[in-house]
């Protein structure tokens, strides 16, 4: 049933039908929606034969379900920005022992200065924490990638966030398609955890490991990181079998006309020049890319889905024979360039690929198509420079119209 | 594509107000969608909230920078939030004041823009239907009366289903007298019912 | 306390401007050049008792420490009611690091100025009850263990309001919160939640605890100037209503105060070295309907099915009262 849902509230539901059996979260803007309808869930019973947990910061809701995973539930929470920061040593925790946890990351900005408004330097700086980081496009995915991220998580024994961009999509209202609690029983295997704290067979989680086996430790996390590529595009295929759409994958193909997703598009040729992004900019971009294609201009568009592991493979098959790249960044590696532009270029070492790296929408600024157009067409004309910063403002801040976030360009 | 900038205070339900429209513009066969401007605003401070009618699919994250349609919840935000700016030529500015258009022109302090500003009381509606200065309903109501994007039925459907009982049928109420009374028609609480089914 | 006992009842409220009193015993706020360290420009709501607070405690402060006060803020309302860029609306200086660390940068600040000689320099912390009695606990007492020279003061308005009113530790039972929704068998905030974390700093045994609200801004007044005297940690609790989170008109904000003391559910009292040295006995009993009604968050409460709760706080009002003895030994 197609039905008007804000994205927090269609993430909650879905979260509910996945069954958890522990939800523990700390509230934070933007994520605050999401955990409170779960709240709201767990009372009314609609989130049935599961703890949810008010805790008293965020390293203790990371804490409560690493420990509600390793005694053997299907645990649940949820944060963002200086919530991920205060939770870091246990979401590394987490990842290093294996506990198949899923976290929504309402993407936010990280302070100094404080600003609750989105970009991706959250996530961003967990991105070594040995979590999968799954990137929502829109409000449908956000609430799809949930059933494959407790899937493929599971799957792999590696904990898994489902990144959401906050406000943009967490509190923007859409026309959805839920997956329905039926669907995801039949979808979603039942939570078989590989270590549990079994009093019959009583086991040891977290010992220490010495310079003679740490790094055998992490070459063994490496190659299941490796692995986990494959299961989140096999999860994710079967998600669009079982559910008539796509959500997910790796590297995400756009039809070249009408720039809808759809994962038979054929790779980009080596006239285009293809714009790589992840996050709900995808949606702007389609919007700004169709009528440059209906002017004849060769641009082509790739979504990154699964920003962790990497997908280099299937980038570079989505890229084609294209050389010329445009990565629209939501995050900033101070005096490098973007951060996605950083793993983007690692992936296409060799292959002589020129790359832009257009740093935009930083702490909720907003990123408008004419804007995104603008420098697109500049890259195509040969103009533009390495790294740019979207709509940069200079001689001064002007003051927005009262009430309204700044749209000015 | 129709699209729709609310500009309000925070405790007036300007958020709400654009989710309900989006609800709305569903009932009425749209594609919709419902952005808020969130911030960390208090109560009293302004905010400004968007929606977007259309036929296919809406895909873009961008804020509404062109509105058709411009509802203003506070008519002491004229001025300081230019609802005039960027409206599309012959737009439509609904405000809730018990003033007239004219004034409305005069204090937004733009008064060569291209729009038909139709002016409504919807605080004093609502005070009287729901008891709270809550003008949503009645902005909605208003707006259903002078455009066809929604429709009355719509907007008190919206406002039946998430409050459910005696708060849902007082919006739905305030909705009704808006739409009346921007289309200049007798106020539906004080006319026999059977003659009010024009929704 | 140092507020001084003159019979005639009105001299020290505000409501005479303290115009009887010896220059020194007046308000802070009846002078011409109060410090107005929080000044115009912030964006609190309408009757926040948080804001209301902050300014007098930190004027008195700022006038105790002879202008020379430095200020760490955790997050919450009340620094980002204050300081959107590029404004900020606090004039002493003022840091704001994080919602968990203002007790510990505050720390930093006063070993700096020791470590430099400037003892002419005080510091205060401030936070809401999230960040004190939760993700900060630890923060806060380690401060209070060391007995580093910082007096911290918790704004506690019973919730996380900045995010949009969510439970906290401090949350008294069957509060609605965005995260203790009114519904279900047991609507609101648990039973038997809610820290005291007076209690908690009285078992720190540190120089100076009190507790305050906004219905007695001399009393609060002179309970920061005492704090100001004292050196080492010292803790001062404010109970401030907040319109948005309590669902109270924001013309209520003291009288709800006043029904909280009155009804003996919030307990204003002194206590030095862990010991309780001065309770404020209630003048007029009230009872705790007085204070609950007014308040959306606890209409469930006023419903059929409420009365066993309504039981539940009438039991904490007597027992604050036998604890405190808050009647002074009247019936
Ligand atoms: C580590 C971390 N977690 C969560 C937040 C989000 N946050 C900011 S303020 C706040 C609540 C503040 O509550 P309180 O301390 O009681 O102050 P109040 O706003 O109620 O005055 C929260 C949860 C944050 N800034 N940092
Ligand atoms: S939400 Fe409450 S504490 Fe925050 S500014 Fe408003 S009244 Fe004050
Ligand atoms: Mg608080």
């Amino acid at each position: 049933m197609r039905e008007v849902l804000e994205g927090s509230q269609a993430v909650a539901r879905t979260v509910a039908r996945c069954r958890p059996g522990v939800v523990c979260a700390y509230p934070i803007s933007p994520q605050t929606h999401i955990v409170e309808a779960l709240s709201v869930m767990a009372r009314t019973g609609e989130l049935r034969d599961c703890e949810y947990v008010n805790v008293e910061s965020e390293f203790s809701a990371m804490s409560v379900s690493i420990g509600a995973s390793a005694a053997g539930s299907r645990a649940y929470t949820a944060t963002a920005s200086q919530g991920l920061l205060y939770m870091a040593e246990a979401v590394y925790n987490a990842a290093g022992m294996g506990l198949p946890i899923v976290m929504t990351v309402a993407n936010r900005a990280v302070g100094a200065p404080i600003n609750i408004w989105n970009d991706h330097s959250d996530a961003m700086a967990m991105r070594d924490s040995g979590w999968l980081q799954l990137y929502a496009a829109d409000n449908q995915e956000a609430a799809d990638l949930h059933v494959i991220a407790f899937a493929a998580a599971e799957e792999l024994g590696i904990p898994a966030m489902v990144c959401m961009d906050g406000f943009v999509l967490t509190h923007a209202t859409d026309v959805l398609e839920l997956a329905t609690q039926e669907q995801i029983d039949g979808f979603l295997p039942p939570y078989s955890p590989t270590q549990v704290l079994d009093i019959d067979r009583p086991t040891t989680i977290g010992t220490m490991a010495g310079p003679e086996s740490f790094t055998e430790t992490k070459y063994l996390q490496h190659l299941r990181f490796l692995d986990a590529a494959d299961v989140v595009e096999a999860w994710s295929d079967r998600f669009t079998e079982a559910f008539g759409r796509e959500a997910g994958g790796l590297a995400v193909r756009y039809d070249p006309d009408t720039l809808d997703r759809d994962r038979s598009a054929p790779p980009a040729g080596a006239e285009d020049l293809v714009v790589v992004a992840m996050g709900s900019v995808i949606g702007t971009l389609q919007e700004a890319i169709a009528p440059m294609r209906a002017e004849g201009l060769p641009v082509r568009l790739v979504g990154i889905s699964a920003y962790r592991p990497f997908p280099r493979e299937a980038l570079k098959a989505a890229l084609g024979e294209s050389r010329h790249i445009v990565v629209i960044d939501r995050a900033l590696e101070l005096g490098s360039g973007g951060v996605l532009t950083g793993c983007v270029g690692r992936a296409l070492a060799g292959t002589g690929s020129r790359i832009h790296s257009v740093v935009a929408g930083l702490g909720g600024r907003p990123i408008l198509e004419g804007s995104l157009r603008d420098v697109i067409a500049r890259a195509l004309a040969g103009e533009q420079r390495g790294l740019e910063f979207l709509d940069l403002k200079t001689g001064g801040v002007p003051v927005p119209p009262v009430g309204a976030t700044e749209v000015a360009r | 594509m129709t699209q729709i900038r609310i500009h309000g205070r925070g405790g007036q339900g300007v958020v709400t107000a654009a989710e309900m429209l989006a609800r709305a513009g569903f009932l009425a066969g749209h594609e919709v969608q419902a952005i808020p401007s969130f911030g960390s605003e208090r109560t009293g401070a302004p905010v400004v909230a968007y929606c977007r009618f259309a036929d296919v699919p809406l895909r873009t994250r961008e804020p509404v920078l062109e509105p058709d349609v411009v509802l203003v919840q506070d008519p002491t935000l004229l001025g300081p939030a230019q609802p005039f700016a960027g409206v599309r030529p012959g737009g439509l500015v609904i405000v809730n004041t018990t003033e007239d258009a004219p004034w409305v022109r005069e204090h937004a302090g733009d008064g060569e823009v291209d729009a038909t500003v139709v002016t409504v009381p919807a605080t004093r509606i609502s005070l009287d239907t729901v008891g709270l200065p809550k003008p949503s309903a009645a902005m909605l109501g208003a707006y259903a009366g002078r455009a066809d994007h929604v429709t009355l039925a719509a907007v008190q459907q919206v406002f039946r289903d998430r409050f459910p009982g005696r708060v849902g049928e007082a919006n739905a109420t305030a909705a009704a007298v808006a739409y009346a009374h921007v289309r200049g028609e007798p106020d539906p609480r004080i006319v026999p019912s059977a003659e009010v089914s024009h929704a | 306390m140092s507020t001084v006992h003159i019979p005639f009842l009105q001299t020290g409220t505000l409501a005479v401007g303290g115009r009887l009193l010896d220059d020194a015993e007046r308000s802070v706020q009846s002078q011409a050049d109060r410090p107005s360290s929080l000044t115009r420009g912030h964006r609190a709501c309408q009757g926040c008792a948080e804001a209301l607070a902050a300014r007098w405690v930190m004027d008195t402060a700022v006038e105790a420490a002879d202008g020379r006060l430095v200020v760490a803020n955790a997050t919450g309302c009340l620094e980002v009611f204050s300081t959107l860029y590029p404004e900020s609306a606090w004039k002493p200086p003022w840091i704001h690091s994080l919602f968990a660390n203002a007790a510990a940068v505050a720390t930093g600040i006063a070993s700096s100025l020791h470590a430099q000689g400037r003892d002419d320099v005080r510091v205060l912390a401030q936070g809401g009850d999230g960040g004190t009695v939760d993700i900060g606990l630890a923060a806060v007492s380690g401060m209070f263990e060391r007995n580093d020279d910082v007096l911290y003061v918790c704004y506690d308005n019973q919730g996380y309001m900045n995010t949009g009113v969510q439970r906290s530790s401090a949350t008294p039972p069957s509060a609605r919160t965005a995260t203790t929704p009114a519904v279900g068998r047991q609507p609101g905030a648990p039973q038997g939640t809610g820290k005291s974390m007076v209690k908690i700093a009285m078992a720190h045994e540190i120089p100076y605890v009190a507790s305050a609200t906004v219905a007695d801004l001399r009393d609060l007044e002179a309970k920061v100037r005492t704090a100001m005297s004292i050196h080492g940690a010292r803790y001062l609790h404010v109970l401030v209503p907040c319109p948005l989170g309590w669902g109270s008109s924001s013309s209520e904000s003291i009288s709800l105060s006043r029904a909280a003391v009155q009804s003996g559910i919030f307990p204003v009292v002194e206590a030095r070295a862990g010991e309780l040295t001065d309770v404020q006995r209630i003048r007029e009993r009230m009872d705790v309907e007085a204070y609950l009604r007014p308040q959306a968050r606890f209409a469930h409460l006023f419903k059929p099915g409420g009365e066993d709760a309504l039981n539940r706080w009438r039991a904490l009002a007597e027992a604050n009262i036998r604890r405190y003895d808050l009647l002074g030994g009247r019936p």
